[in-house]
């Protein structure tokens, strides 16, 4: 039998001191979808990522990338393997230009990138390529625009299309929305889509239209650990989830604080 | 997307654009090329080589400190063992011409460079500061301790001996222009380093570790590459410098030396490529002209003051506030 799963964790732990932030957590994601991480703050989304990204080292558990365990290998070479992530803060490098910015993406399979006695101008290769990306989100006329100019819509796009750069199986996207007007919302909805053929996404989202939006197969998180699991009318049927996100159980203000982000949110 | 955009076009003028920057890069090099070949006819050798030496040594440090984001608090130990390795081996094996000592000299900051980085790279920011500094104090107290570099005296009397076996280096003249063309060899190097392929990931990794982590750069590596090299040109300073000076002492090794490098850096300005030379120039000379006259006991105050106004005021350095203006007022 073929797996039928790109990526999986097996009873996955992370602990820190005094703290259980990921509990136990088995997740499958399966190839081609576009699979949404949700729940309240302090979920444990984002650790699941650092997880899975190797940016945080697990306590316990297993991560299986097209079965194999890459649960010992460094952020650096998961990133090599098409493991490919972004950040819930933009990630782009502020003083170099949006062109350039891509071209070291591209320039991880170059295998010049020890090359110290090289040109620089053997990187122009790599520019068709890179305006080939920025035109994809449509930042072709800000190539040779120092990125730290650029709008932080534009410089979500801009990350987004190094992440593609690295031809990745599976993208990683930490709140792509996050912080946008909803015009850029519906821009980022579209590349996402756009970038996800393919591909399989994972992404962490708090933007609940988006999730309808977009994705195949949701899974809920609480207090680390997956409450449940399925698509977005199951999951948004589930009582279990409107306890959460809601505090209909009547946990006082914390629920209420919830809610209300919540609320905004999925406006 | 929006509006028809010719990428074509727009990578022409990017590459033109790399083109003339290039251009006007050579155009300086170029003129500053003329004025050091002419120096010593106007200037006391000597002292242009020491200026050049120190320039050497800012410029390796600046290629980790300015274009990597690596504060390091040690780079006196490279000086240093660049400096005794060459004086000692000068002192003792007459066999040996002049560039070979240079060049043991350099190999061996090379090599102690490697054991700093290695045990030094994981760390960050201050803490990164901390544990080089920590090193350099260990190898100082070597220094100290050894009998071969004469302690607290100094290494004296190292021969300039004859480049290649042929030429006398005992002449200020031959000497200044050995120093001067690798001192040229050396910027060439690192001006080359930063531009290249890799230097495009040294300054990924400086502006945002994390994604170059995340695009699949094994960071650490690079910044082991920089800071070996930056130690191997630090150690080649030291050792043209004892050569210079035909002295090797523990000035070199002390801390106070690994803080002035770092004055030199941020008065001319970091991460830019002459920032570093105009720094040295200016401090070399600020401690001569200071030594001559009646405030000489108050250099180091002075040069201290110098450097809380950089760090307040002029953040950028000399060459980087005159960048900053060129670009404001002339396009």
């Amino acid at each position: 039998m073929t797996e039928p799963y790109v990526l999986e964790t097996r009873n996955l732990v992370k602990e820190f001191k005094g703290f259980v932030a990921v509990n136990d957590v088995n997740l499958k994601i399966q190839k081609g979808h576009i699979h949404a991480l949700i729940g309240p703050n302090g979920a444990g989304k984002t650790t699941v990522f650092n997880l899975l990204t190797k940016f945080l080292i697990p306590t316990r558990g297993q991560i299986l990338y097209k079965g194999d365990d890459i649960t010992p290998l460094k952020s650096a070479a998961i990133a090599r393997k098409g493991i490919v992530r972004s950040f819930q803060i933009s990630a782009v490098f502020p003083h170099m230009t949006a062109l350039e910015n891509i071209r070291v993406a591209l320039q991880t399979f170059e295998g010049t990138s020890f090359s110290f006695w090289k040109s620089g101008n053997s990187l122009h290769k790599l520019n068709a390529r890179c305006m080939e990306l920025l035109d994809s989100v449509g930042l072709a006329e800000f190539a040779n625009t120092t990125t730290v100019e650029l709008a932080y819509g534009r410089k979500r796009a801009l990350e987004l299309a190094t992440t593609l750069a690295m031809e990745p199986e599976i993208l990683l996207l930490d709140e792509p929305t996050q912080g946008m007007g909803s015009e850029d919302v519906d821009r980022v909805v579209e590349l996402v889509r756009t970038a996800a053929k393919g591909r399989t996404v994972l992404m962490v989202e708090h933007n609940l239209s988006v999730v309808s939006k977009l994705c195949d197969r949701i899974t809920v998180l609480a207090q680390g650990a997956v409450l449940t699991e399925g698509d977005y009318a199951t999951v948004s049927a589930d009582p279990q989830v409107r306890e959460v996100y809601m505090g209909s159980d009547g946990s006082g203000e914390r629920g209420a604080s919830e809610s209300h982000e919540n609320a905004e949110a999925a406006q | 997307m929006n509006q028809p955009v010719n990428s074509a076009d727009i990578h022409k003028a990017i590459v033109e654009q790399q083109a003339a920057q290039d251009r006007r890069k050579m155009i300086l090099n170029g003129v500053l090329l003329v004025f050091l070949l002419a120096a010593p006819f106007m200037m006391y050798p000597v002292f242009l080589m020491k200026i050049l030496c120190f320039s050497l040594f800012a410029v390796a440090f600046n290629l980790l400190f300015g274009f990597t984001g690596l504060l390091s608090f040690g780079h006196a130990a490279f000086l240093a063992t660049g400096g005794y390795t060459t004086g000692y081996l000068l002192s003792n094996y007459s066999g040996l011409t002049t560039e070979m000592g240079i060049l043991a000299g350099t190999l061996a900051s090379t090599v102690l460079g490697l054991g700093f980085a290695l045990l030094s790279i994981r760390r960050q920011g201050i803490y990164f500061a901390m544990v080089t500094l920590a090193l350099a104090q260990l190898v100082f107290f070597f220094f100290v301790q050894s009998p071969f570099t004469g302690g607290e005296d100094g290494m004296h009397g190292i021969p300039r001996g004859e480049l290649f076996g042929l030429i006398s280096l005992d002449d200020n003249m031959n000497m200044y222009y050995f120093v001067l063309a690798v001192f040229i060899g050396c910027y060439l190097l690192v001006q080359r380093v930063v531009s290249s392929p890799y230097g495009q990931v040294l300054k990924s990794i400086k502006q945002n570790e994390a994604r170059a982590v995340s695009l699949g750069y094994n960071v650490d590596r690079y910044k082991v590459l920089a800071f070996v090299i930056s130690a191997a040109l630090a150690g080649l300073a030291g050792s043209m410098k004892s050569v210079v000076f035909q002295l090797a002492s523990l000035n070199d090794a002390h801390w106070h030396m690994s803080g002035e490098v770092i004055l030199m850096t941020l008065v001319g300005g970091m991460g830019t490529l002459l920032g570093p030379v105009v720094g040295a120039t200016f401090v070399v000379n600020v401690e001569y002209q200071l030594s001559q006259g009646p405030l000489r006991d108050w250099v180091d105050p002075i040069l201290g003051g110098i450097f809380v106004l950089t760090v307040l005021a002029f953040r950028s350095g000399i060459v980087g506030e005159l960048q900053k203006f060129v670009k404001k007022n002339l396009g």
